[in-house]
């Protein structure tokens, strides 16, 4: 399947780009034809970094199969566990307390404005400013360093647990992220200066990576890759789970359907999740911290889903459980898959240098893609 | 006006660009924002938090006492088989026989850092140590034994 | 007082006195290809440790501080490095271009050493076309990239030969033509007389806003010609990993990238010829004593210092912009610094015609 081929027949171009490349940050293959510089067909080859997650999981207990999803979309691994938590939690009807819902809440924003600050980093690097990338993981330092405190770890935190967290959060947690929110609000404007408002960066991203509404539907996008196209499909609005309900906070929709539109979601989602955590940080109710439950789970005969917003779309945990103490089978609804298969669509007609940059505007993770 | 627009353009343009410039010039010229860490020449003041985790130790006191009763619970929560439990069959002064551990082998390389093992144990045996720099020459020493040689249940832990 | 002009003029009489005229020539080119050489090693070694400095401060990290004070023999370490390393030549590239590529883009760069006057009197070759000489010479750069490309046989490399043939053709253009508001001005090609023609005043402050936008665009348009970031799609190391150097490794790759350094110096010291007054220093109108204190500075130290000012700022311009996309480039090039420059030589020539300029 994957020859190498210089050229096709009719004498297009072929050219690999990946497992190892700068830019597709990852091990994602991808086999361009392509026309002198423009490319006429995209075809993603998968498989590099496929762990067979959802098989492992059949033989993990409903407790030890959380940790594992940390490692798909490891930028959102915490609400990657969320949406796991949720599922295992649907299946006992096990009531969360209130104070581990607003940590689960806070952490999940948190582990959101890590995410898209990475993302806008490796975006700028991309389209080949390299400056950005250390502003960026300054910031996301930051968020990583809270992490650590309360949550024991920086990328794979493991921090849920059926019917909660699994400790308290730290002392410091609250002053911490206090000043964490007076940082990011004057580095954001930063961020606007060096790459949003600049327009090399516009030239690069606008017009670029079309996907109109119906195509970014009936592709199965969801988050701001879809959101940048007018869908509204924020899962924190449409299917509330936790206390979202009870926040305020807006759904980022922009028409634009291109680049710069889905950019722009993701810089406006940041702000979004600042001020959520504003919100919330000082008013985390006291009590308990996690749910009384059983030493063993057993999920009843049955088939439950439940889904989360992640940084890049909808995370869909699906497991069936047979009575037993294990999941008989789990499959896990990605959002990087289906944002990816777009991205054939997206790329026709356009150059190389603006794969690059669509790719980037993706937000792919390819651990999760491939899972 | 086409004129109008062109020059607008280009002054818009230019505009943005000497923006982003001032922000760089602005880190070049304050050395005091840099954020570097010298990693292995600051590891005398690098603190870790205490929630950290980097490995599985299982504490003893002075006595060279430990307080695991060798109940298995850590080695069925964890999902790697990182932990193996060889129990054994002590004589109790009373000539009871009484389980408790042979060894307590730590696989450090298959660990996950999952916390889950910690959650499972009843008696609070083992806690996570704050330790992260791992590499070793050779994959047989990062397979370890936690309790010490020698080492005994601490008493009134059942 | 102390000049490089006394110890050149010392060393040629002392040669002429010893040996026969024909000789004496020759022994002065050796010594002059021996010390082109060595500044073209120095140049290589302070600029990328220049680079690497500026963008470490502009990315709020340290940069290279381990070998020697303050990291600055890095560059050395790096140097020994690829000078260790295999020079791989991949199969099926054709060995002979592959192999010649490197070399002649350092003999590119080698030859733009002639025309330009470090110093007072202190010049290579103060040939008459010095102007000419050098957007004619730079040019021939290009060669080098587009056989480094083709004969790698890799289509990475061929993309980046590509797109760089297509970038420094039309952005000769525009720096030619901004070079020559200054030819028109001074009336002569010689650099020696154009740094002559500055010495009450450099032509960026002489020649009123038009001398300004041309500077603008000759710094816009040596940055492409140099292959410099935002304008480094010859490389673009996020879409094409390393551009036309994607297979060269080990010496052949350091020759590369000492060629785009020294390059960029050449580039700049043009710019500060022209426009900054080449070794001339600062004077300002009637204030004697001000000028009189300036003189006091080496003529050396007034070259370097403006060449050094513009390779910091190609720099900045590198860790600040995103690369532009290749057709952006040329409408950048052929919709907006062609015509403005084609209208900014009309304004220069009224200006010297009707004598406008101080």
């Amino acid at each position: 399947m994957i020859e190498e081929l210089a050229t096709t027949q009719e004498g297009d171009l072929v050219i690999n780009v990946g497992p190892q490349h700068p830019s597709t940050h990852g091990v994602l293959h991808l086999v361009i034809t392509m026309n002198g510089e423009t490319i006429k067909k995209v075809e993603p080859h998968l498989g590099y970094i496929h762990r067979s997650i959802e098989k492992m999981c059949e033989s993990l207990s409903f407790r030890q199969f959380i940790y594992v999803t940390s490692r798909m979309d490891y930028l959102s691994s915490h609400i990657n566990n969320h949406g796991c938590a949720l599922c295992v939690e649907k299946g006992l009807q096990i009531e969360v307390p209130a104070r581990a819902q607003v940590i689960r809440v806070l952490m999940d924003e948190l582990t959101r404005i890590a995410s898209h600050v990475l993302w806008w980093g490796a975006l700028a690097m991309d389209v080949g400013a390299l400056t950005p990338f250390f502003h960026a993981f300054r910031e996301r330092e930051a968020i990583n360093d809270i992490m650590e405190e309360t949550c024991g770890a920086r990328l794979t935190m493991n921090y849920m647990a059926p019917g909660g967290v699994m400790f308290d959060i730290h002392p410091n947690f609250q002053k911490r992220v206090h000043a964490f929110i007076e940082l990011f609000k004057s580095k954001i404007d930063e961020y606007d200066e060096l790459v949003t408002d600049n327009v090399i960066f516009k030239a690069r991203m606008q017009g670029i990576g079309m996907l109109s509404y119906e195509d970014a539907i009936s592709y199965g996008c969801s988050g701001p890759t879809a959101r940048g196209s007018g869908v509204k499909c924020d899962i924190r609005k449409l299917y509330p789970y936790e206390i979202y309900n009870k926040l305020q906070f807006e759904e980022i929709i922009e028409t634009g359907c291109d680049s710069y539109a889905r950019y722009l979601v993701r810089m406006k989602e940041m702000r979004q999740s600042l001020s959520i955590i504003e919100q919330l940080i000082d008013n985390i109710p006291e009590g308990e911290f996690l749910a009384k439950t059983k030493a063993v789970l057993k999920l009843p005969k049955g088939e439950f889903y439940s889904k989360v917003e992640t940084a890049r779309g909808e995370f869909g945990v699906y497991i069936v459980s047979e009575g037993g103490t294990t999941p008989y089978r789990i499959k896990f609804r990605s959002p990087g898959f289906s944002n990816l298969s777009a991205l054939d669509h997206m790329a026709r007609g356009q150059k190389i240098g603006d794969l690059v940059a669509m790719m980037g505007s993706l937000d792919l993770v390819i651990p999760d893609i491939d899972r | 006006m086409f004129l109008k627009d062109y020059i607008k353009d280009v002054f818009g343009a230019v505009k943005s660009l000497l923006i982003g410039m001032r922000r760089t010039g602005y880190y070049f010229t304050h050395h005091k924002e840099i954020i570097t860490q010298q990693y292995p020449d600051n590891r005398d003041t690098l603190v870790l938090p205490e929630r950290f985790r980097g490995e599985v130790v299982m504490p003893h006191d002075e006595k060279n006492e430990h307080r695991c009763t060798g109940c298995t619970a850590c080695e069925l929560a964890c999902p790697n088989g990182t932990i193996k439990v060889i129990t054994k069959f002590d004589i109790t002064p009373e000539g009871k026989k009484k389980k408790a551990i042979d060894k307590l082998v730590y696989h450090l390389e298959l660990c996950t850092m999952c916390n889950l093992c910690i959650e499972a144990c009843p008696s609070d045996a083992i806690k996570m140590a704050q330790n992260f720099e791992h590499s070793v020459f050779d994959r047989s020493q990062l397979t370890k034994v936690l309790n010490k040689p020698g080492s005994k249940i601490m008493d009134g832990v059942e | 007082m102390w000049s490089l002009s006394d110890i050149t003029n010392s060393i040629q009489n002392a040669l002429n006195r010893a040996f026969n005229p024909t000789f004496a020539t020759l022994t002065e080119m050796v010594i002059v290809g021996i010390c082109v050489i060595g500044l073209f090693a120095v140049l290589g070694l302070i600029l990328v440790i220049m680079e690497r400095k500026v963008s470490a401060y502009m990315q709020v990290r340290l940069g290279p501080n381990r070998v020697g004070p303050k990291g600055m023999l890095q560059s050395l370490a790096d140097t020994l490095k690829l000078l260790l390393k295999e020079g791989l030549t991949p199969d099926g590239a054709d060995k002979f271009l592959f192999n010649l590529a490197p070399v002649i883009a350092m003999i590119a760069a080698m030859l733009l050493l002639a025309p330009i006057a470090f110093a007072k009197n202190f010049q290579i070759w103060d040939i008459n076309i010095g102007v000419l000489f050098i957007s004619a010479v730079s040019s021939i750069s290009v060669i080098s990239i587009l056989m480094a490309g083709w004969a790698s046989n890799n289509k990475y490399s061929l993309l980046g030969a590509m797109r760089s043939g297509a970038q420094i053709v039309s952005y000769e253009l525009s720096a030619g033509l901004s070079v020559l508001s200054v030819v028109i001005l001074v009336g002569s090609l010689k650099l020696s007389d154009i740094v002559q023609s500055q010495e009450n005043g450099w032509w960026i402050f002489k020649g009123h806003i038009p001398m300004i936008i041309s500077f603008v665009i000759f710094l816009v348009a040596v940055t492409a010609e140099t292959n410099r970031a935002p304008f480094d799609l010859a490389e673009a190391e996020s879409e094409l990993t390393a551009g036309f150097h994607t297979e060269y490794s080990g010496m052949k790759f350091a020759l590369f990238f000492l060629a785009e350094y020294v390059n960029v110096f050449i580039v700049c010291g043009v710019g500060a010829t022209l426009f900054l007054g080449g070794w001339m220093p600062l004077h300002i109108g009637n204030w004697h004593g001000f000028n009189h204190v300036m003189d006091f500075i080496p003529s050396s130290i007034w070259f370097f210092g403006k060449t050094f000012f513009l390779i910091f700022v190609i720099m900045w311009f590198r860790w600040t912009f995103p690369r532009l996309r290749i057709d952006q480039l040329l409408n950048l090039e052929w919709k907006y610094l062609l015509p403005i420059s084609m209208f900014n030589i009309l304004l220069v020539t009224l200006m010297a015609i009707m004598g406008w300029h101080f």
